[in-house]
């Protein structure tokens, strides 16, 4: 990378945090808990809207996996999901009514969060339909990796969005609040991403799944991205670019090896397609908040109501991480 | 006689505290040597920690930086006053604060016991040990290390780089026979006595002072001075991966750690309850000391360092994407590719799958979809026949359809109407077997019974296309296995290219050509390659038909007919 081009990156870096610095006035704190972090503390951030079925199963899951602390950016909720973040222990919670296109997808408001409180400390950045399973997951807790991703001088962990599925239309599944979501959807394309390297930001770029599969068979080159850092040794120089696509600095997104070995990575399991998603698609197609102004949610709304859904006969039903590492959509790399 | 333990302790202090209790509770005296840098107030919970223990004790504590003679100076020191404060001990066993002890203790002294004049350290000369890391290994012994690699690693960078330069040597003090080995030993008293006390010792002192990482290699090298007996072997299991980093155990260990031969197991991670609380509780579970290496751990760590270094070939992952060069074969399995031979034979997928055991497909390039074998509109991995996703990526679509079907065997058929843009992947591909007849686009352009002006176009364009598929796969850096007959050939001899291909793709003469797949009808042909000819263009990628073809199907001026009334 010459001079020039990485000029430009350290100013889009730049840019891009006081962006989310000028966006923290659309922030008001409603539960500041963020003395009980300790040094060490693993944190977890998230940007909600009205999903208040799914905040409690989020919780359960992560702290049984070792977050120490959760930071929410509540974008006008009205459905209580607010109320009762407030009221857990481990929770800060900042809330906003601003427009979340301009946020940059909720990107500005928690790189903000983040600049300001996750200094060093191990950080994942999820959306709450978002559930991190890596090697080892069901034995060693994410301090043990975050320990070994320490002692091996990793900053970021890389992560495939593996999109989760029930057999059948989305309108028959009835979730109910704090269920375990895969008990629900529990299926998904074992072997169809397929992924280019970004050569500006260094990051490789995903697509594929069942999204791809059923609603951009036309236009596959619109399909969304599967590609996911969410877990980053957070320095308050390090700013996310696109949702938690990619990173600058950009040596973050080396999270792939490029000589033929495997890094260790995990996958971030896709809660999205619930029943919710019907009601969610009709109220964003309004809203026009999304990426791409909401265009996959039109799709959702035009397609995938058939007699199958998303399922096919090759879809494959969740049995836990070796399953995936088998089927080479993560690695264990050299943790043994 | 029993042994003592020195402990070099750094992090995590409470779980050395664990385990030095442990050692203490089955009479086993120990020193811990704490490092100056860890916080004061850690290293004072650690003293009460241990308070009613009266044989645990804490030596002098030195600044200790990794890789330097400091470990070596706290190790020593705590040895010698071990040796003082336990005079009945007739062993000293070296471990860190994030050792664990994996078998009862009265097995190790028991072992001891039977071997009581015996060292265990790893000894070796330098010129074979095959794990040292980052270029440094005779090096260590023969320039100078005066900064610490962990803090000031640029200083330490340049200043080995302007001693291999300038050709800067250190000599090697007489008597001294550089070896190294595992940091983690167990000696007998009389050996570490003979250490100690080597008047010699000044000389070594000044000399391993200026070493890299000296831990691994002052006491693997005095030993050879002084030991009688030195069992060339750590009791302690250490596993190291491709950067020279100690492998972690987890509590999913602990069944590979009760099969271990070893003693102690290092590192152990701080968090890992279940193996402390199995190793150090009360309801430990004896398992004799074998003394053979477990290789099963062995294997798993070997594995593991496989998987960073190399990976899987053939998969693309969020973990693993090579560059162009670094993918030690671009798919997981090897396939078949033929091309032209969907034009001459009916059914020959069939026949492929038939005589090869093959899942074989269509043509999976097909402009106008993916004709997956027997029909099917998706396949392994939820690939889509959709021709717009495939093209959108038709190298990764290759890669998944291999890497999703590994353990069979993949054929399909190619021909210059398909997509052409996985060409160069199809050539670059060590697991690619192409069989191809130039030329057989001729056939159904033949039987469609259009005029030559009609199709003139089309053949132009096919043959083109053929060309430049032949012409990259016969240039020297292709990878992939490539056989390639003309069409002329072909007739000449239609079951040979059969027999090549059943030979590659199977074991060499346990196939015989038993049913050869159904020739499309041929008659014509010469002639309709001539009329080709007469309308301007050159069939050349077909070869040159014999005078006996020729002659036995003159060029008619309605090659056609006979075709017609075939079908």
């Amino acid at each position: 990378m010459g001079l020039r081009a990485a000029f430009r990156l350290r100013m889009e870096r730049r840019r891009l945090q006081l962006r989310a610095a000028r966006k923290r006035r659309e922030l008001s704190t409603v539960a500041n808990r963020t003395r009980v972090v300790r040094p060490g503390a693993i944190l977890a951030f998230s940007t909600i809207r009205n999903e208040k079925p799914r905040l409690r199963y989020f919780l359960k899951y992560y702290r049984e996996l070792g977050v120490d602390h959760f930071f929410f950016v509540d974008n006008g909720s009205d459905d209580g999901g607010a109320e009762y973040l407030a009221g857990e222990p481990d929770v800060s919670l900042w809330r906003t009514n601003a427009d979340y296109r301009d946020s940059r997808f909720g990107a500005d408001w928690t790189n903000w969060l983040k600049f300001r409180y996750a200094h060093s400390h191990w950080t994942l950045t999820l959306d709450p339909d978002e559930f991190l399973v890596y090697p080892f997951c069901d034995t060693r807790p994410l301090p043990a990796l975050c320990n070994w991703l320490d002692q091996s001088g990793i900053r970021s962990f890389g992560t495939l969005l593996l999109d989760m599925y029930p057999r059948g239309p989305l309108s028959q599944l009835r979730y109910q609040d704090g269920q375990d979501p895969f008990e629900l959807a529990p299926w998904f394309d074992p072997g169809n991403y397929i992924m280019t390297p970004n050569p500006k930001y260094g990051n490789l770029w995903i697509q594929g799944g069942p999204r791809a599969r059923v609603y951009f068979e036309d236009e596959p080159e619109e399909a969304p991205s599967l590609n996911k850092i969410p877990l980053v040794r957070w320095d308050r120089k390090f700013t996310y670019v696109s949702s938690t696509h990619m990173l600058l600095p950009r040596g973050l997104n080396q999270v792939y090896d490029q000589r033929g070995g495997e890094k260790a990575s995990g996958c971030l399991l896709h809660a999205k397609f619930l029943d919710s998603l019907i009601e969610k698609a009709a109220e964003e197609i309004e809203r026009r908040q999304h990426f791409a102004r909401g265009r996959e949610y039109d799709a959702y709304h035009a397609k995938g109501q058939g007699q199958n859904g998303l399922w096919c006969d090759w879809s494959e039903r969740l049995i836990g991480w070796r399953q995936l590492e088998v089927l080479g959509l993560m690695s264990k790399g050299n943790w043994a | 006689m029993t042994v003592g333990f020195v402990m070099m302790a750094h992090a995590e202090l409470d779980r050395a505290g664990h385990v030095a209790r442990h050692l203490a509770d089955h009479g086993c005296p120990v020193v811990i040597h704490v490092d100056r840098r860890s916080p004061n107030a850690a290293f004072f919970d650690l003293v009460d920690q241990v308070r009613d223990l009266r044989n645990v004790h804490f030596a002098q504590r030195i600044k200790c930086d990794w890789g330097t003679w400091s470990l070596v100076a706290a190790s020593r020191s705590s040895a010698e006053m071990l040796l003082k404060i336990a005079p009945d001990i007739s062993h000293v066993y070296l471990i860190s604060g994030a050792c664990l002890p994996i078998k009862p203790l009265d097995h190790l002294t028991g072992y001891l016991a039977d071997h009581p004049d015996t060292d265990f350290i790893e000894s070796v000369t330098i010129r074979e040990v095959p794990w040292t890391q980052g270029g440094l290994s005779e090096e260590r012994f023969t320039l100078t290390f005066p900064f610490a690699w962990k803090r000031q690693k640029k200083l330490f960078d340049i200043w080995v780089e302007a001693q291999r330069r300038t050709g800067r040597r250190r000599t090697t003090p007489k008597g001294i026979a550089p070896h190294m080995g595992s940091q983690w030993w167990c000696l007998t008293r009389k050996t570490i006595e003979r250490i100690l006390n080597d008047p010699e010792r000044d000389i070594c002192d000044r000399y391993f002072r200026q070493v890299w990482i000296p831990d691994e290699s002052y006491y693997a090298t005095t030993v050879r001075r002084h030991a009688r007996a030195i069992e060339n072997r750590s009791l302690t299991l250490s596993k190291f991966d491709f950067q020279g980093k100690p492998h972690l155990f987890y509590d999913d260990h602990l069944a590979l750690l009760r099969q271990s031969g070893a003693f102690f197991a290092r590192k152990i991670w701080p968090g890992a309850r279940k193996l402390y609380g199995a190793f150090l509780g009360p309801a430990s579970r004896s398992v004799a000391a074998t003394g053979t290496p477990a290789t099963e751990i062995d294997r798993i760590f070997a594995r593991s360092i496989e998987r960073r270094t190399r990976g899987r070939p053939g998969l693309l992952m969020a973990g693993r994407y090579p560059a162009e060069g670094f993918e030690n074969h671009l798919t997981a399995a090897p396939y078949a590719v033929f091309h032209g031979f969907g034009d001459l034979f009916h059914g020959f997928p069939d026949w492929v799958s038939e005589s090869l055991g093959s899942h074989a497909h269509g043509h999976i390039f097909a402009p106008e979809g993916v004709e997956f074998a027997e029909g099917r509109t998706g396949y392994a991995g939820c690939l889509s026949s959709s021709a717009v996703l495939r093209n959108h990526n038709p190298e990764g679509f290759l890669t998944n359809l291999v890497w999703n079907t590994r353990g069979e065997h993949q054929a399909f058929l190619f021909s210059g109407r398909d997509s052409q843009k996985i060409c160069d992947f199809l050539a670059r591909d060590p697991n690619a077997m192409i069989a191809a007849i130039s030329g057989a686009w001729a056939l159904p352009l033949l039987q469609s019974g259009q005029q030559i002006g009609e199709i003139r176009a089309t053949a132009a364009q096919l043959q083109r296309r053929e060309a430049a598929f032949l012409n990259r796969l016969r240039e020297r850096r292709t990878r992939a296995r490539v056989r390639i007959w003309t069409l002329a050939e072909f007739l000449e001899n239609p079951t040979e290219p059969l027999q090549v291909v059943l030979d590659d793709l199977s074991v060499p003469g346990a196939q015989t050509l038993a049913k050869p797949p159904r020739l499309r009808p041929m008659d014509g042909i010469a002639g309709f390659l001539q009329e080709l000819r007469n309308a301007g263009m050159n069939p050349h990628t077909a070869g040159a038909f014999s005078e006996r073809r020729a002659a036995a199907d003159p060029g008619s001026a309605t090659p056609h007919q006979g075709a017609q009334k075939l079908s």
